[in-house]
């Protein structure tokens, strides 16, 4: 275990931090998972915290000018460049710190929020590169499986079989032809000491794993799953529902990878069929029976791979 | 006053960076950049500069990541060249929309197709509009001087805008010249600690690049557009202030032999040693031509340019770029445009030269003087024409 993990005791029902760093009133779709998980990850880092975000839903829902829902230092730069502009702010706190120009002792975090999108896709380059650099920064993807602040096109996150307005299904077509992209793995890759996956649906887990990721040296990712109602044609109301049944099925395993040693942080048992996570979504409506066992097969692969990752290593 | 030493300019540039003090600096190689950053990086390395240097993955990020540094206060320097330069080009718009003051030498380069690494001013005007102070250097002394005014504008409250100083690559970059680097209570004098009145900080938190929804944009863009023409005389009285401290003299516009010129080559950067050279030589030969430079290119010096080229019949404009199918290369365009209000204004002829690293001679800017001489009395056919091209 990490020596800067070892005096943190962990959030629970009876500890959470009163302050509220992301206010309400911002312009998110009711349900939005994603807004949910920001909020949460800035509750559990605090108020000592500089903001970057890349360009997508979060950064639009929350900063129509003059209005602002971010009661912390806050920078949006672009929309693939998000990791490259907390590397400036990184790099500038620590000389001012070193020169006498920013307190020494002061604790800053600095945070990125970027989509799926954002972080898998155009903005990966610049993510690779400020974890090799081994910044000291927490890089929080907000994964809704899609480009949602512009209307629901695929992305490389987007998963098997999904409808967007980019992979639609067709004669020829049974929407995303692709296996979903495994980003925290690629950010594994780069030998950083915390990489983690959450979800709304466990909040503490989320909270404590952002924390973690801010409390460790050097670079951490964390990789959070965010239903979107309006993207994936599910109910609002369903949106934690289906957070709980992505890990329950497989789909989406919660995991740590802490100095490059994977452990499973929510040991699924009993899985769900997937099925019933896919059932709630009209994304998937099109795909037939053939295509859901398909999916299974895969998920359940997958699966192994993680277990022997966790337990080999 | 420190001595005159010659030394490569490019690593002049990099000396009075460090003297500069910066705090961070990101960059990417390309040539002919890199003698400036891999100098930088010998310094921080050596710890003679305290400074943090990101050795970024590219030149996008170079330019994000000084954006990240800036805005939260401290100090930085990138430099670049062409395809770097262009790479860069989506966030160049967002450093001044945000009034963010970084500093940036671009070692002019040839953009790609076909690919050279060799000198002209192809890369930087392509982003004649993303709204940064812009100066082009002559020689190496005043690329280095240029560095200490391009902070000291650049941070200067009243401004708040990234400035781009421009030095031709190779032609002027790798020069080995004789360069006088002042003493640091000079440059300690000339430029104070920057302190802006916004950054990230949590002690007093703010948002930087919100949404800027119809019914403000526009107001933001007036409100962006008024201060940068306003930076204008912040910029001139830098230079008033640089030579009360170091004894050599800038003005947006440089002019050489314009007395009673009838024929005035326009140029921009380091061509100006060869055309002065070629001036004398036409002057002996009683030909009344004169020579015009542009130092300051953005914001555009209206007044300071019309008055040089004032009771000039015929301005013949050197462009080191292209601009396919225009009505000529970009500075031709601008100050035809700059010009035509002027009552009695010169009529102009447009010369395309020296792209991607061919030499312009003494001889080619004669030829371009004949050829304004020429136009005198008859109308050229096109609006604009390459010189030096081999049949
Ligand atoms: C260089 C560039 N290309 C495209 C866009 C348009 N664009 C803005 S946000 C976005 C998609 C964002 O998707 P993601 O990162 O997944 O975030 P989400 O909106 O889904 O939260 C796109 C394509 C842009 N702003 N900049
Ligand atoms: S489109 Fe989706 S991610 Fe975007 S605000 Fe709405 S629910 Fe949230
Ligand atoms: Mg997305």
């Amino acid at each position: 275990m990490l020596k800067e993990l070892a005096k943190f005791k962990g959030f629970s029902a009876k500890n959470l931090p009163k302050e509220e760093p992301f206010a309400p009133g911002h312009r998110a779709c009711q349900g939005c998972g994603e807004v949910l998980a920001l909020r949460l990850a800035l509750k559990a880092l605090g108020m000592n915290v500089i903001a970057v975000s890349a360009t997508g839903c979060m950064e639009i829902i929350s900063s129509p000018f003059p209005y602002t829902s971010w009661r912390v230092p806050w920078i949006h730069i672009a929309f693939e460049n998000a990791a490259a502009v907390a590397s400036g702010v990184e790099a500038a706190l620590k000389v001012l710190k070193r020169k006498g120009r920013f307190p020494k002792n002061r604790r800053v975090d600095v945070v990125v929020f970027a989509g799926d999108g954002g972080t898998g896709d155009i903005g990966l380059q610049a993510l690779s590169g400020a974890l090799e650099r081994g910044h000291d920064f927490v890089y929080i993807c907000l994964d809704n499986e899609a480009y949602m602040n512009t209307g629901v096109q695929r992305s490389g996150c987007t998963p098997y079989g999904a409808m967007t307005t980019t992979s639609p299904p067709g004669k020829k077509s049974f929407g995303q032809m692709t296996w979903k992209k495994n980003v925290p793995a690629i950010a594994a890759a780069h030998g950083i000491p915390y990489v983690a996956t959450a979800t709304p649906a466990f909040f503490l887990d989320l909270m404590n794993k952002v924390k973690k990721a801010a409390l460790v040296n050097g670079p951490a990712y964390v990789h959070v799953y965010a239903p979107c109602p309006t993207g994936w044609g599910s109910k609002g109301e369903d949106s934690i529902r289906l957070a709980k049944l992505a890990v329950e099925t497989r789909i989406f395993p919660l995991y740590e990878v802490i100095e490059g040693k994977y452990y499973i942080t929510r040991k699924i048992t009993k899985p769900k069929p997937v099925e019933e996570y896919l059932k709630l979504q009209r994304r998937f409506r099109h795909l037939t029976e053939e295509h859901i066992r398909e999916i299974q097969q895969r998920v359940d692969a997958e699966y192994e791979r993680l277990l022997r990752l966790a337990e080999c290593l | 006053m420190g001595k005159r030493i010659a030394k490569e300019v490019s690593i002049a540039v990099a000396e009075a960076v460090k003297q500069c003090k910066v705090d961070v600096i990101a960059a990417y190689p390309i040539t002919p950049q890199t003698h400036i950053v891999e100098h930088l990086s010998e310094l921080v390395a050596n710890g003679e500069l305290d400074a943090e240097y990101i050795t970024v993955e590219s030149e996008h990020s170079a330019i994000s990541a000084c954006l990240g540094s800036v805005a939260t206060g401290a100090r930085t320097f990138t430099s670049t060249s062409s395809q770097g330069l262009a790479l860069m080009h989506e966030i160049l718009f967002i450093a001044p929309a945000l009034r963010l003051p970084v500093v940036m030498v671009v070692a002019n380069r040839a953009l790609s197709a076909p690919i050279s690494i060799w000198n002209d001013h192809g890369d930087i005007m392509a982003q004649r509009d993303v709204g940064w102070i812009q100066t082009f250097a002559e020689n190496g002394q005043e690329a280095v001087d240029l560095v200490y005014h391009a902070f000291r504008v650049a941070e200067d409250r009243r401004v708040m805008f990234p400035v781009i100083v421009n030095l031709d690559g190779f032609n002027l970059s790798h020069m080995i010249e004789p360069i006088e680097l002042p003493d640091q209570e000079q440059v300690d004098q000339y430029l104070p600690p920057f302190k802006p009145k916004y950054k990230l900080d949590p002690r007093k938190p703010i948002s930087m690049g919100p949404v800027g929804i119809p019914e403000i944009y526009t107001e933001a863009k007036k409100a962006q557009d008024e201060a940068f023409k306003n930076a204008y005389k912040v910029i001139v009285k830098a230079w008033d202030e640089f030579e009360k401290i170091f004894g050599r003299r800038y003005r947006p516009i440089e002019t050489y032999r314009m007395d009673d010129a009838e024929v005035a080559l326009l140029i921009m950067g380091s061509l100006a040693e060869t055309a002065m050279t070629a001036v004398d030589k036409m002057r002996e030969a009683g030909k009344k031509v004169g020579l015009v430079r542009i130092r300051l290119w953005r914001p555009f010096p209206l007044r300071d340019f019309v008055r040089a080229v004032k009771g000039v019949k015929m301005l013949a404009v050197i462009d080191r770029a292209l601009s396919p199918g225009a009505t000529g290369g970009p500075v031709a365009v601008e100050v035809r445009s700059a010009l035509y209000q002027v009552p009695g204004r010169p009529r102009i002829a447009n010369f395309i030269a020296g792209l991607g690293g061919r030499d312009v001679t003494v001889e080619d800017f004669e030829e371009m003087a004949d050829k304004a001489y020429f136009y005198m009395k008859k109308k050229p056919k096109e609006p604009y024409e390459m010189i030096g091209v081999k049949e």
